[in-house]
């Protein structure tokens, strides 16, 4: 595998002469196809079916949140941030809540981080299993899709169930929360956990030993740790090489500490090592749900924070693991009710910088098996 | 007009097909039947697609278009008809235009000697598994004109890939039939044949099918079969011409409308092709399960009876989720139209029973199961397997299923020969 800067750029100002070379073929993929999860575009420089050269372009779902924050008061932004990484909005919101807290200085209620660390949990759960059911899908197996939605809609009732939003939730506030959990709230967590547990045996069943599906991702899309952490790549992907870092345990935010999980990592950094670490990282999401559940706390779900919030002048850092990688948040506040600025780490947008590196070489079948094992959604690519 | 209808009558009396006998109006009608039941075939095969396939996928499938959406089909069809044509300004119009009838006539023309019973078919060929083999792969050059007319590159791809898979499986697939051509020469006249008739008559003459014969040998034989015939008619987990997630639809991305139904139509029946030639040369044909087990006039009964119970089956399933339809007035009409569902199916199953036409129609009946089966099949590995990527495609075809035809071919060919002689030696047949 060669060193990802010693690549050169694919030359997009002159197509006309990489058309005329009769040996590589360029080719288009997106923004509009099946398989780039989105609108992302790759243009590929083909040898036949090897992948000889390839560039992102992104930019196609560009919102602007980051400049919206500039124009919003601190809690107006919070559900902007919904929108940016849609299937896993919940991380999204608590990255947000609580970097504001940081730089508030206060810090939610323990009854309210029990709540944040179920929900953030259950909406890690839900971004795999919609990241397996497509990833799936991407392979060829259709019939994982169906298996994963069946199952991830009861993550989405529970969300209904509690805020009355499935998909962009905006759960939680700064200082904690602004509902307090729903009468069975713990029932329903409960069983949804002893619902899933066998679900998640099924999905394996269809795929772990499947020849074909080993075939398909065993040394495809190999990236070693090194490389991922000169790249900045995080999450499941950095963990399948081999690195055991989790900001859940590196970094404890929110009351992560009190919880008893493990970090699963692998040792190929390939695509099936990414598969297994996910797998297993949603069982690992169960028993910290499972804890978190039978130990929430009585007490105030909300910290005491002013109704007009004015961060004292300074700038704040904080991340966590989101599903797909660490979210960070920086933010800059000049002592006015509206930050002065917000730069988000989207840990989706860092990944996909690893795409190119990983897929020199291999085929086109094999591109689509990197995009959808990088787990990226553009909505938090693009921003 | 005396001569017309004698000419008409003469077929009857005589035991052959009639290609054979050179009777141009019953080949006229065996043409048109077979036309319009293979046409059937494909509309059914694509409801019971999506419904098998939805219930594999824990989903219902297409329920609104008529009772358990059993209108579906034909209003698929009815949407595909209307659709704009689009020809792609870049595309080679003549090219383009006439490579989705290269696939179709491909597909169509095998059933010319596919054998639904010893008189039931439009021809016996002396040739007639080569013809059938060499028709069938003509749908590559469709397929292959279909992706460069296209002047676009996912169909290039697609295209090529296809061009380049089918090519290889096809020598698998080839020596896997030279292995039960070889097994047709293990008879008393001891002359073997490419007939398709005479390839199920060889397998009734020794009183096996050949997928037991010279066990394990004719079981691998007809798994490579099984397997090179998938990846023949580009389907999971060798879709890799029309990989989805890869290449939008590969070869026939730029066709719309009706163009696009024509490959679908190919696609359908020449799966029911390959599976008919599985069944002929390996499942004993039109012959009955059981045929030495249970001998003797009684069973001959029972078995002669069971095309009209399947049907009634069918007909009492249909009844029953009739009295499971909703109650609610807005599903009157659907409920109505499943009952005549029901009812024609019955009234099939009862025609049936006929003694005249149970005789008759008893070969085509367990000659279409078994081709039910292996759509089945086909279904199956849809829901269950991933897809193949397109250099382990090659590796199974060339590294594994070549290897093991030729090592077949081999063998089958030594055990043939010792049987043979054996045979000479005790003046026995049935090897």
């Amino acid at each position: 595998m060669t060193d990802s800067r010693s690549l050169s750029p694919l030359d997009l100002e002159t197509p006309d002469q990489t058309f005329l070379d009769a040996n590589e073929l360029v080719i288009n993929m997106g923004p509009q196809h099946p398989a780039t999860h989105g609108v992302l575009r790759v243009i590929l420089r083909l040898d036949g079916e090897k992948v000889m050269g390839l560039e992102c372009v992104i930019g196609y779902l560009h919102r602007g949140v980051e400049k919206i924050a500039e124009n919003r008061t601190y809690t107006m932004f919070n559900p902007y941030v919904d929108r940016m990484d849609y299937v896993a909005a919940v991380s999204n919101a608590l990255g947000y809540c609580e970097a504001v807290e940081k730089l508030l200085s206060v810090e939610a209620p323990p009854r309210a981080q029990y709540i944040r660390v179920i929900l953030t949990e259950l909406n890690r759960m839900a971004s795999h299993q919609l990241w397996l059911g497509t990833h799936a899908l991407d392979i060829g197996a259709i019939t994982p899709l169906f298996y994963t939605f069946r199952d991830r809609e009861e993550i989405l009732k529970i969300f209904e169930k509690y805020c009355g939003a499935r998909l962009t939730t905006h759960a939680f506030r700064i200082g904690g929360l602004q509902y307090e959990a729903y009468e069975g709230f713990e029932k329903d967590v409960k069983n949804f956990v002893s619902f899933v547990k066998p679900k998640i045996d099924e999905y394996e069943e269809l795929l772990t030993t499947n020849r074909i599906w080993l075939e398909r991702t065993k040394g495809v899309g190999v990236i070693s740790g090194k490389d991922c952490i000169a790249l900045g790549v995080t999450g499941p992907v950095l963990r399948a090489s081999g690195v055991q870092w989790d900001l859940r345990k590196a970094q404890p935010y929110a009351n992560y500490k009190n919880f008893d999980f493990e970090i699963p990592t692998g040792q190929n950094g390939d695509t099936y090592d990414r598969y297994v670490v996910r797998m297993a990282e949603m069982r690992q999401s169960l028993r910290i749900i499972e804890q978190a559940v039978e130990g929430i706390p009585e007490g105030p779900i909300m910290a005491k924070v002013p109704k007009v919030m004015k961060p004292p002048v300074g700038e704040v850092y904080h991340s966590i693991e989101a599903p797909k990688g660490e979210l960070g948040y920086f933010i800059v506040s000049d002592g006015s009710t509206q930050p002065y600025r917000v730069r988000v780490r989207p840990p989706s947008f860092v990944n996909l910088q690893a795409l190119e590196l990983m897929c020199r070489g291999q085929l086109v079948a094999d591109v689509i098996a990197v995009i959808g094992t990088l787990d990226i959604v553009l909505g938090e690519v693009d921003r | 007009m005396h001569g017309v209808v004698q000419y008409i009558q003469s077929y009857l009396e005589s035991n052959q097909t009639p290609g054979a006998a050179g009777n141009f109006f019953w080949a006229t009608v065996y043409i048109l039947l077979v036309f319009v039941g293979l046409s059937v075939a494909v509309i059914a095969m694509n409801w019971l697609e999506r419904k098998i396939l939805a219930h594999m996928q824990v989903r219902l499938g297409p329920m609104r278009v008529g009772p358990h959406g059993l209108l579906q089909p034909i209003a698929d069809a009815l949407k595909l008809l209307l659709k704009e044509d689009i020809i792609p300004a870049e595309a080679d119009k003549i090219v383009f235009w006439v490579a989705p009838f290269i696939v179709v006539l491909a597909a169509f023309t095998v059933f010319v000697v596919v054998p639904f019973g010893p008189t039931h078919a439009i021809t016996d060929m002396n040739i007639g598994i080569l013809f059938m083999l060499g028709v069938s792969s003509l749908s590559v050059l469709g397929i292959v004109t279909a992706g460069w007319a296209s002047n676009s590159h996912y169909p290039l791809i697609g295209a090529l890939r296809s061009s380049a898979q089918m090519v290889s499986y096809e020598v698998a697939m080839g020596l896997a039939v030279v292995s039960v051509i070889l097994m047709t020469s293990l008879n008393e006249a001891s002359t073997g044949t490419l007939s398709m008739i005479g390839i199920v008559q060889a397998q009734q003459a020794q009183q096996q099918w050949f997928v037991f014969k010279f066990f394990p040998l004719g079981l691998i034989g007809f798994f490579i079969f099984a397997v090179a015939m998938v990846a023949e008619t580009n389907r999971a987990p060798f879709d890799l011409p029309e990989a989805e997630s890869e290449l939008t639809a590969g070869f026939h991305t730029e066709y719309s409308g009706f163009r696009w139904s024509l490959f679908f139509l190919a696609e359908y029946s020449a799966m029911i092709a390959v599976s008919s030639i599985a069944v002929t040369l390996w499942l004993g044909g039109w012959l009955r399960p059981f045929p030495n087990a249970l001998q003797g006039s009684t069973w001959e009964l029972v078995f002669s009876l069971i095309p009209g119970l399947a049907f009634l089956f069918l007909a009492a399933m249909t009844f029953y989720s009739t009295v499971r339809m909703p109650k609610h007035p807005l599903f009157r009409v659907q409920t109505i139209g499943l009952a005549g569902f029901g009812a024609l199916l019955g009234l099939i199953g009862l025609i049936l029973f006929i003694p005249g036409v149970r005789m008759r129609v008893q070969d085509i009946f367990w000659f279409s199961a078994k081709v039910a089966g292996f759509m089945y099949l086909y279904i199956w590995y849809r829901g269950t397997f991933p897809r193949y990527r397109f250099d382990q495609l090659m590796k199974v075809g060339w590294k594994v299923l070549l290897p093991t035809g030729l090592a077949l071919l081999i063998l089958t060919a030594v055990v043939a020969m010792r049987s043979e002689l054996l045979a000479d030696v005790r003046g026995v047949w049935h090897p």
